[in-house]
């Protein structure tokens, strides 16, 4: 048996100093006693172990072309005892430096610099066991880890499938508990609680069952079978059975808010104002290419527009209500994007992201500073904005808010599709490509620039204005960089250019971060790990668009061979 | 001729040149009216003008970092910033145990080296941990792919940082030595301010000569030319870009340390974000790429935005102008690119740096 021992050592290393990181910087610890099945496997081990995990799964992707299996599972289960030793050296850290100065005078106390270097994290890491114990015990599981990392590689394709499945919606259901629970308590699901969870954790005995459902699930293929009794229907049933579906999806779409529940509807209410800023930012960065890092500003301007114009306090300047100012905050966004539009023509790429990220920031500082406080508020902000009424109802509850986005949503995706393939939307997407070309072939630059910049404000100042009426008052730390960034993350990872990508974009970076408010301290940690990794592995986003896969994957030859192909044809 | 001229120009040169003189009216009318009402003496002035230097000396050798990458690699190293905060969060931590053991009275020139050597040390582990794992995998990406790339690795470095050393803020020791004031020109001055800004100019002087005089300063200038010709000349790409990474974090981490020095205000895991964005208005300033230019816009973009919120602002009648300083480095930074992009000195870089 030969093994290949640099790239055991290799990815061990890696593993563990994943681990190590996670650990160090406080998520073992902070998620120790949010357990997630019964009360033997918590959140926080879950980030421990992922260092093992990964460490099984490199080794096993490295070395999957092996003659027979046997040796890759050795080798993982090496290196996953690899990837134990940083959190070993880990572990003596603490010992030394934090827990042997614990009852001592000492001038400086490690532990005020390592916040989270902390006995409780030893106590873990060992199991609660000791170091002569705990430490054999942790090279011991963290090589039982590895081996489920290169199974999950290593095993043949249908049971492979099949764990992954099982492993991902027990993990859900456990760490969505909260609003898994809601959900079931809508509908009166009371005995399915009791017997899912027990506290946020699910009941060991429900783990097991969910496992194996899904597991099940995924082995036997079901929706295989589902799809090849698709394919033998009739062409006109199809249409039937698909009409049904999407009448049955709009209809799950309007009811959602009442099944989730109150708490979930301002999560889905999140997650559609900034499916509205991502389309609008959508079409300055995806169509036009045109890096905006100030979009927040727009998105304050409409807030504040409607804020002024409605409010009830002492700053409002008219009793227009909800529905005769949205037009003119879409309006004042859409004068506000030429405005900002103007200085920067001339700018291209990095100076132009620096640029509107330096007007975000003037337009937030101004906003906060007393010298407009008069008009606007200041650091006060505005109070007292109704909520709108819709036929003399009053839209207060997030679930009946949840319909203003969507109707919002839906009108800027409809005013997207149909500019995408307009004469505008192909100019826009001719000067992304190559401005001095497309000037070349006759398109106006200016014209077209200030377009891209004025829609995309148009439809943030929109957001802004409901976001304004929903929360009733508003604050200009509110409107800080931040926002931009979000709504940029969420077309990136959407994938530039692609409307449904936005929305699981959408999905994704706000409403999962809405739903798992524990994790609130380490969003953004995870927001900037998440875009470095999107860029590096996936750099054309989840749902990408056509034409800008190409661009950011590179792939020229294709292009070309594209361009063959039709040409032929 | 005349006439052909007029044709020539578009209404966006029109609307740019009435912006510009817009500007110049305000910034003349402002300071008119300051200088008339006499609101501060001479003194005050000068107080002005040297806390504005020292702060700019830290702004400058931020700015060398970002004006170093962007030289060798046409980037905007946008996590920069995260870099200097690196440094100077964990040397906080070092100055207060040098200070709790009397050290850093005792032997405050010591004392002052090691932070600046711990600082330096850990902002270029950093910036080198970036290069590697952040940008080195997308060199010849898309444009758009490193820059997102980098503002997400802004965020991981700060949330990391806090994760780390936790998010109260922490203040520098002050240190004995260092504090009185020293004559200069008449006017007192606050000798750790000065200090800083000596302190910056040698390590300013000491790249100069490491660029200008040494066979890896000459390689990073010939990358900076050409790359494909530089490889071809037997240059290590690689290594010359690992090298110019680290330059930019040991100078941005002894820029943290010295800011901790003359600024009690403390220091966070979110203190590199704004310093970063004026380091970079600063390179911009002096012509992005240009080594001189970067120390000057740093300077200056110090002076400017110590003075000009009492020069201009309250000349305008606008109150609490210092509320408004960060907006005004930022308002400088869009009237540079639109007046003069290429900076002060740079070369014109209007087709590089498309």
């Amino acid at each position: 048996m030969k093994l290949d021992w640099r790239t055991i050592a290799r990815n061990g290393f890696l593993g563990g100093i994943v681990a190590f990181y996670l650990s160090a910087i406080g998520l073992a610890e902070t998620f120790s006693e949010r357990y997630l099945i019964g009360t033997f496997i918590s959140t926080g081990q879950l980030f421990v172990t992922v260092g093992a995990i990964l460490a099984g799964i490199l080794t096993a992707r490295a070395l999957k072309d092996q003659e027979n299996d046997r040796d890759s599972y050795v080798s993982s289960l090496l290196s996953g005892a690899v990837s134990s030793l940083p959190l070993i050296i880990l572990i003596f850290l603490i010992e030394v430096l934090v827990i042997r100065q614990i009852d001592q005078e000492v001038v400086f106390r490690w532990r005020d610099m390592f916040v989270n270097f902390s006995p409780v994290l030893v106590e873990m890491l060992t199991f609660g066991q000791g170091l002569a114990v705990g430490i054999p015990l942790l090279i011991f599981a963290s090589i039982i880890l590895a081996g489920i990392g290169a199974a999950l590689v290593l095993l043949p394709d249908r049971p492979r499938v099949a764990l992954l499945n099982a492993f991902i919606w027990t993990l859900a259901i456990g760490l969505f508990s909260e609003n898994v629970t809601q959900i079931l308590d809508q509908f009166g699901g009371r005995v399915v609680i009791r017997f899912l969870f027990q506290g946020k954790s699910l009941n060991p005995l429900a783990a097991i069952l969910i496992f194996a459902g899904a597991f099940a699930v995924a082995y036997f293929r079901v929706h295989k079978t589902v799809q090849k009794r698709w394919a033998k229907m009739p062409a006109s049933q199809q249409k039937r059975n698909r009409t049904i579906g999407i009448v049955l999806g709009i209809i799950l779409l309007l009811l959602l808010p009442w099944m989730t529940g109150q708490f979930l509807s301002q999560a889905l209410f999140m997650v559609g104002l900034y499916v509205m800023m991502g389309l609008g930012l959508n079409i300055v960065v995806g169509y036009a290419g045109l890096l905006d890092l100030g979009y927040v500003a727009f998105f304050a301007i409409g807030a504040y527009v409607m804020g002024l114009f409605t409010s009830t306090g002492p700053l409002g300047i008219s009793d227009l209500n909800f529905w005769m100012t949205l037009p003119i905050a879409v309006l004042i966004g859409l004068v506000a994007g030429v405005v900002l539009g103007f200085p920067v023509l001339r700018m291209r790429g990095d100076y132009l992201a620096i640029v509107t990220l330096g007007f975000g920031e003037i337009i937030r500082i101004l906003a906060t500073s007393d010298w407009l406080a008069p008009w606007e508020g200041g650091p006060q902000g505005i109070l007292h904005i109704p909520n709108p009424s819709f036929f003399g109802e009053l839209m207060e509850k997030p679930q009946e808010m949840y319909y203003l986005v969507i109707a919002g949503s839906l009108l800027i995706a409809f005013v997207t599709i149909r500019l995408k393939d307009s004469r505008l939307g192909r100019q826009w997407m001719a000067m992304r490509e190559d401005e001095d070309v497309a000037e070349a072939m006759g398109i106006n630059l200016v014209q077209t620039k200030l377009l891209a910049f004025s829609v995309g404000a148009g439809f943030s100042a929109m957001a802004g204005a409901v976001f304004a009426a929903r929360l009733g008052n508003i604050f200009p730390h509110s409107f800080n960089l931040i926002v931009s960034i979000n709504a940029l993350a969420v077309i990136i990872v959407g994938g530039l250019g692609s409307i449904p990508g936005v929305i699981v974009g959408s999905l994704i970076l706000v409403g999962m971060p809405e739903l798992l408010r524990e994790f609130t301290e380490y969003r953004f940690l995870m927001y900037g790990i998440l875009l470095i990794v999107m860029m590096l592995f996936k750099p054309e986003g989840f749902l990408p668009d056509v034409a800008h896969k190409r661009e950011l994957r590179g792939d020229v030859d294709e292009f070309a061979e594209d361009d063959l192909a039709t040409s032929e044809a | 001729m005349l006439k052909r001229y007029f044709e020539n120009i578009s209404w966006v040169d029109i609307f740019l040149r009435v912006f510009q003189i817009a500007a110049i009216t305000v910034i003349v009318v402002g300071i008119y009216n300051t200088v008339d009402a006499a609101k501060y003496t001479s003194a005050q002035w000068a107080t002005l003008v040297f806390a504005g230097l020292a702060q700019g000396s830290v702004y400058a050798l931020i700015a060398l970092g970002y004006t170093l990458v962007y030289g060798i690699l046409l980037m905007i190293n946008f996590a920069h910033g995260e870099v200097y905060m690196a440094g100077a969060f964990t040397a906080v931590f070092l100055a207060q145990y040098l200070s709790n053991i009397g050290f850093l009275d005792s032997n405050p020139f010591l004392g002052v080296i090691a932070l600046i050597l711990l600082a330096a040390t850990v902002s270029t582990l950093v910036a080198v941990l970036l290069e590697r794992i952040a940008y080195r995998p997308l060199r010849g990406a898309p444009r758009l792919v490193p820059l997102i790339t980098a503002i997400g690795a802004s965020f991981a470095l700060q949330y990391t940082f806090r994760g780390l050393y936790g998010a109260e803020f922490r203040a520098y020791p002050t240190v004995e030595a260092l504090r009185g004031l020293v004559n200069v020109f008449g006017f007192e001055v606050p000798l750790v301010q000065l200090v800083v800004l000596g302190a910056a100019f040698v390590l300013m002087f000491v790249l100069w000569l490491f660029v200008e005089r040494t066979k890896m300063g000459k390689a990073m200038r010939a990358v900076s030319e050409d790359k494909d010709t530089a490889r071809l000349m037997g240059i290590d790409i690689d290594r010359v870009i690992v090298t110019t990474f680290a330059i930019g974090g040991a100078l941005a981490g002894a820029a943290g340390v010295f800011n901790g020095l003359f600024r009690p205000q403390g220091v966070y895991f979110f203190m590199g974000f704004f310093p970063g964005l004026k380091a970079f208005t600063a390179a911009v300033l002096g012509g992005i790429g240009n080594l001189p230019g970067a120390m000057i816009g740093g300077l200056l973009l110090g002076v400017i935005e110590s003075l000009f919120p009492n020069l201009i602002l309250e000349g305008l009648g606008i109150p609490s102008a210092n509320q408004l300083r960060d907006a005004f480095a930022f308002t400088m930074l869009v009237l540079i690119l639109i007046f003069r992009p290429q900076g002060i000195f740079g070369e014109k870089l209007a087709e590089k740096k498309a």
